[in-house]
């Protein structure tokens, strides 16, 4: 075991990314932020809550998004679907898709096409945690990341968080 | 589903935590008809032919309406209009849809056993939608979705399943499911018309009294009269019937709770259910017909999952 970013690390780069956001949408009238089933929502929840402690006057749409019924590997396993949360209209929005791990970069492939189920947004960018980069099987690459990690097909990267709190370690399995 | 799970042809056949997988999964399903765009692509790669050789309103149209918002393709056949009544078998009219490369076949039939004897004959996944006197498990799933909506949870919840149970395969399907997932349940209707093998084997209470069964239960779910599947007259009218068995507004309101009201439909207005009680804020029937295209897409999409090598 291995550790990618740990305790106030962790936290850190969760505030940094929150920054960064809101300083690309300073002039936006909001931010729309969508994370993606199941992993990628713990990262959203820490992410919405580091950018509401930022800048509170700032309006964000914040929505949770399945994509199970998008994916393209559907008959291979069974996959259980999470619920999906996006209670406005995406419609000319600038929206950040918000995920864990990129690593083939399937599951955003398929998140756009569940997010288009919501209107045709002006703009999509990608905020990952952890980018494993030179493993993508799709033309995929993020807006805003974490941290850029070099690693081997037959690894696992896994993030985990502590309660209530930004903090928490990312780990080669 | 459980790998073991490759038809859905009752829910005799599941177990809990099948049920359970199945009506989460609607429940996302519920989700995805709520947006701008109700259509998701996983079925895609799927051909389905909805087998009817028996009528069906519903039924029919809930599971196209399931199917194409799951993106599968869609062949509809009726027995009315087919060569069944040239005196083709099923066997054999099946055996030609699948030559067709057709990977799902939904069936309803007036023969109890008939989608358990194509499952014996043909490779394609089978889903039962409605056999005889059997079993409609589709029904039984919706309405256990529709009751969780309402209560949260159907373990301890109080069930009245009313009116012509030994012609109904809601009834059997609603029993099983229930019992399988906690809930009570108490068969109400007259003596002729609930078989005591089959409510003694399911370990049901059984009252021949329907103002007893209104006052015990939390849920009624009333059942049409089946005419078209009684070879004799088990009760004198349909009048007397709904004298001593029709959810009237006169039995609810003398009830010290207000309970909720469930059909399967068709309803028979004035005999089983009069209108203003189905038509009333306690009745949650047309929720039922809206979640069963939700849960019918869970059905589909589980049983297309699996690799079926």
């Amino acid at each position: 075991m291995r550790n990618i970013l740990s305790g106030k690390q962790l936290a850190l780069t969760v505030q940094r990314l929150a920054q960064h956001i809101l300083e690309d949408q300073l002039t936006s009238s909001e931010i729309v932020l969508i994370g993606i089933q199941p992993r990628g929502v713990l990262f959203s929840d820490r992410l919405y809550q580091a950018i509401q402690a930022i800048e509170p006057s700032k309006q964000v749409n914040y929505g949770k998004l399945d994509i199970t019924f998008y994916r393209d590997d559907i008959r291979k396993e069974l996959h259980v679907a999470n619920a999906t949360d996006v209670n406005f209209s995406i419609e000319n929005k600038q929206v950040v898709l918000v995920d864990d791990v990129l690593y083939t970069g399937r599951t955003i492939r398929s998140a756009f096409d569940a997010l288009l189920a919501f209107g045709r947004p002006a703009g999509v960018k990608l905020c990952v945690l952890i980018d494993r980069r030179f493993s993508r099987e799709f033309p995929i690459q993020p807006d805003y990341v974490g941290k850029s990690i070099d690693s081997l097909f037959s690894q696992k990267v896994k993030v985990f968080w502590e309660e209530n709190s930004l903090e928490g370690r990312v780990e080669f399995l | 589903m459980k790998s073991a799970v490759q038809h859905l042809l009752g829910i005799k056949d599941l177990h809990q935590e099948d049920i359970s997988l199945i009506l989460s999964t609607a429940k996302q399903f519920k989700e995805v008809l709520q947006r701008p765009v109700k259509k998701v692509p996983s079925l895609r790669d799927v051909t389905i032919v909805n087998l009817f050789y028996e009528n069906s309103t519903r039924t029919r149209m809930s599971f196209e309406l399931a199917q194409k918002r799951l993106s599968a393709d869609v062949i509809n056949f009726s027995a009315s209009t087919s060569s069944a009544k040239k005196g083709e078998t099923l066997l054999d009219t099946v055996r030609n849809i699948l030559s067709m490369k057709v990977d799902m076949v939904v069936m309803r039939h007036s023969a109890s056993g008939a989608p358990h004897f194509l499952a014996q004959h043909i490779p394609a996944a089978i889903v039962n939608a409605g056999d005889g006197i059997n079993e409609h498990p589709t029904q039984a799933l919706l309405d256990a979705f529709s009751m969780i909506e309402k209560f949260g949870d159907l373990k301890g919840l109080k069930v009245a399943i009313i009116g012509d149970i030994m012609h109904s395969r809601v009834a059997l399907s609603n029993m099983y499911l229930l019992k399988k997932m906690g809930a009570k349940v108490k068969v109400c209707g007259p003596p002729t018309l609930i078989p005591k093998h089959l409510v003694e084997a399911l370990q049901v209470e059984v009252t021949y009294n329907v103002e007893e069964a209104l006052q015990w239960c939390d849920v009624a779910n009333v059942l049409r009269i089946q005419l078209e599947r009684q070879n004799q007259p088990l009760f004198s009218s349909l009048r007397e019937y709904n004298l001593a068995y029709g959810i009237t507004r006169a039995r609810l309101e003398k009830l010290q709770q207000s309970i909720t009201i469930m059909h399967p439909g068709p309803i028979n207005r004035g005999v089983e259910l009069d209108s203003d009680v189905a038509d009333g804020p306690h009745s949650i029937i047309l929720d039922q017909v809206e979640n069963g295209v939700a849960v019918r897409m869970a059905v589909m999409f589980l049983l297309s999952n699996p690799n079926r090598s």
